[in-house]
C-alpha cells in the first residue's frame, strides 16, 4: 500500500481528502501509480499528465523522500519508504504566483 | 410566473444567480469549482437542467463538468468519483480528453499555425472556450477550443471527437493567436438548418459549415484588418463575437478586433455598421430577444486599452441594425470605471421585457430587465467575470 497526497483542487475534483492509498503491484514505479490512481479516479485522468502522451503536465511536480522525482524517469523503482508506505509520494501544483 | 438564470464563468469558479421573472431580487449560489477558471457554462435548450461547464488550470488541465439538476450537483460525464475503471466500453476519464483528430479516415494532419512572431506553431489543446448545446438534443454539444478547433460530443461530454475540416480545410498556417490564445471562441447554430453551422476564430476569422461540420470555408469577405499584412485577406482576422437572431439566422453581427460589422447573406460578405460608437472596438455582441433590429455592444478603448472610454461604462444600443447607436448609462458606472467587459460575458433572456445581463472583468453583473434601459449591478465583487449565460425557465 502506497499513499499519495494530492494537491487540494484535485482532492475537490476527485471528492476525496488529503492522502489517498493505492495498491500498486511490483514493481512500483510513478508511472504504475500514476496507472492505479487514474483506474481508481478516472476524474484525474488528463490533470496530472497527458491523456496519450503520459507527459507530466508542465506545471505539476512530484516529490518523494524530500527528492524531487519530477524529472525522473516515470519508470524508475521510487524509493522504499514510499513502496512501504512509510512515506507518501507527493503530487504538487508547482508555485507560481506573486 | 417565469424565472430566470443567469450562468456566471470567472476566473476563480462559477456562479449561478437565479430570480423570478420580474429580476428584481437575485440569489447567488456558488462558487462552484472554486480555484478554477470556467471559461463557459451553458444549457440545453431542450432540457434547461442540463448544463455543461468548462473547467480548466494551467496546472491541471481540462475539465468538462455536467448537472442534470440545473446546476444544484455536478458530475464528470462518465466518471463516478471513487469508481474503478471499467475494464469495458469506453474507458472512464474520456471526458477530459480533448485530442485532434489525426487519423486518415475522418482527420486531418496536425499541422502548423502562426506564432505572435509569425514563425511555424504546431496545434497544441490548451483548452475549451466555448460550449454550445444542441438545438434538439441534451446529449450534443459543440465545443471551440484553443488551439482552434471544433470538437462534439454526442453521448453527454462523455466522449468527444473533432470536426477536423474545419482545422485542416487548409488556410491554418495563416491563424494566428489573439492576445488571449488561438481561440475557437464562438459557435453558432443555424436554427433553420441542422447543418450550418457559423464558428468565430482569433485570429483566423469566420467560418461556416453547411454539411453539419465535415467541410469548411472562411467567409470573412468585406472584413479590413490594418493589424495583419494584407488587409483583406482571407483569414487571419481577429473575429471578437458573433451573433444571430433565431428568427433571423441569415443576418449575422460582428464585433472584431476594430469594427461592428454585419452580413445579411449569411456571412457571405460583411459590411461596416460601427456608425457613431465612441470606439468600435469590444469583445461581446447581443441581439435583442424580440427584435432583430436591435443590437447591443460595449465600446472599449482600444486595443491596448482593455477599459471603457473615459472611464464611462455604457453599453451602446442600436435599433436600426447598427450605424446609429444610443448610449445607455443609466445604472452604470460613469466615472473612474475601467473594467473589460469579454467576449461571452453578454446574454439575452427571452422574457416579454427583454433582459440583457453581462459581467466585467471587475466581478460585477449588470442586469437589465428593460431592454437596457436601466441596469442594475445584481452581484458585485465575484473573481473576474469570463462568460455570462443566461436561461428563461417556466
Amino acid at each position: 500500500m502506497i499513499r499519495v497526497i494530492l494537491p487540494p483542487r484535485l482532492q475537490t475534483l476527485a471528492r476525496v481528502g488529503r492522502e489517498v492509498e493505492l495498491e500498486v503491484a511490483e514493481p512500483v514505479t510513478l508511472s504504475a501509480a500514476l496507472d492505479v490512481l487514474e483506474a481508481r479516479y478516472p476524474m484525474l485522468c488528463g490533470t496530472i499528465r497527458h491523456h496519450d502522451t503520459r507527459r507530466r503536465r508542465p506545471m505539476i511536480r512530484f516529490f518523494a523522500c524530500a527528492e524531487d522525482w519530477s524529472h525522473q524517469s516515470p519508470e524508475a523503482s521510487l524509493p522504499d519508504a514510499v513502496v512501504s508506505g512509510k512515506e507518501p509520494l507527493l503530487i504538487v501544483g508547482a508555485i507560481a504566483g506573486g | 410566473m417565469s424565472r430566470v438564470r443567469v450562468l456566471v464563468g470567472t476566473r476563480k469558479g462559477a456562479f449561478i444567480l437565479t430570480s423570478d421573472g420580474k429580476r428584481q431580487q437575485w440569489q447567488v449560489e456558488g462558487p462552484h469549482f472554486a480555484g478554477w477558471e470556467i471559461y463557459h457554462m451553458k444549457g440545453s435548450p431542450v432540457d434547461p437542467d442540463r448544463l455543461y461547464a468548462a473547467q480548466c488550470s494551467d496546472w491541471f488541465g481540462q475539465v468538462i463538468q455536467r448537472s442534470k439538476d440545473g446546476g444544484k450537483t455536478w458530475e464528470q460525464p462518465g466518471s463516478t468519483p471513487g469508481e474503478s475503471a471499467v475494464p469495458e466500453g469506453h474507458p472512464a476519464g474520456e471526458s477530459n480528453r480533448f485530442v485532434y483528430d489525426t487519423s486518415p479516415e475522418t482527420g486531418a494532419p496536425l499541422t502548423e499555425h502562426q506564432w505572435y512572431d509569425g514563425t511555424p506553431r504546431p496545434w497544441e489543446f490548451k483548452r475549451v472556450w466555448h460550449l454550445e448545446p444542441s438545438l434538439t438534443d441534451p446529449d450534443k454539444v459543440y465545443a471551440g477550443v484553443e488551439d482552434a478547433a471544433l470538437f462534439h460530443t454526442a453521448d453527454g461530454g462523455e466522449t468527444w471527437q473533432e470536426l477536423a475540416g474545419l482545422r485542416g480545410h487548409g488556410t491554418g498556417k495563416a491563424w494566428q493567436p489573439g492576445a488571449g490564445g488561438m481561440c475557437l471562441h464562438t459557435i453558432l447554430l443555424d436554427p433553420s438548418d441542422p447543418q450550418r453551422i457559423y464558428v468565430g476564430i482569433s485570429a483566423a476569422g469566420a467560418f461556416r459549415t453547411d454539411d453539419g461540420g465535415k467541410s469548411w470555408r472562411p467567409i470573412n469577405r468585406g472584413l479590413v484588418s490594418e493589424y495583419i499584412p494584407e488587409p483583406t485577406a482571407e483569414v487571419g482576422h481577429c473575429v471578437h463575437s458573433l451573433t444571430m437572431h433565431p428568427s433571423r439566422p441569415g443576418v449575422l453581427f460582428m464585433q472584431k478586433h476594430w469594427d461592428v460589422m454585419r452580413s445579411d447573406d449569411g456571412g457571405e460578405s460583411w459590411f461596416e455598421i460601427s456608425g457613431n460608437l465612441p470606439s468600435d472596438f469590444g469583445f461581446p455582441i447581443a441581439v435583442h430577444t424580440h427584435d432583430p433590429d436591435t443590437v447591443y455592444v460595449v465600446p472599449i478603448k482600444s486595443d491596448s486599452e482593455h477599459f471603457p472610454p473615459d472611464g464611462k461604462l455604457r453599453v451602446y444600443r442600436s435599433r436600426a441594425g447598427g450605424n446609429e447607436w444610443e448610449a445607455l448609462t443609466e445604472g452604470l458606472p460613469q466615472q473612474n470605471c475601467y473594467v473589460n467587459v469579454l467576449r461571452d460575458a453578454m446574454a439575452v433572456d427571452t422574457l416579454d421585457d427583454c433582459g440583457i445581463y453581462f459581467g466585467t472583468t471587475g466581478g460585477q453583473v449588470y442586469a437589465s430587465n428593460n431592454s437596457g434601459n436601466s441596469w442594475k449591478p445584481i452581484v458585485r465583487d465575484l473573481p473576474a467575470v469570463l462568460s455570462v449565460e443566461v436561461q428563461t425557465l417556466p
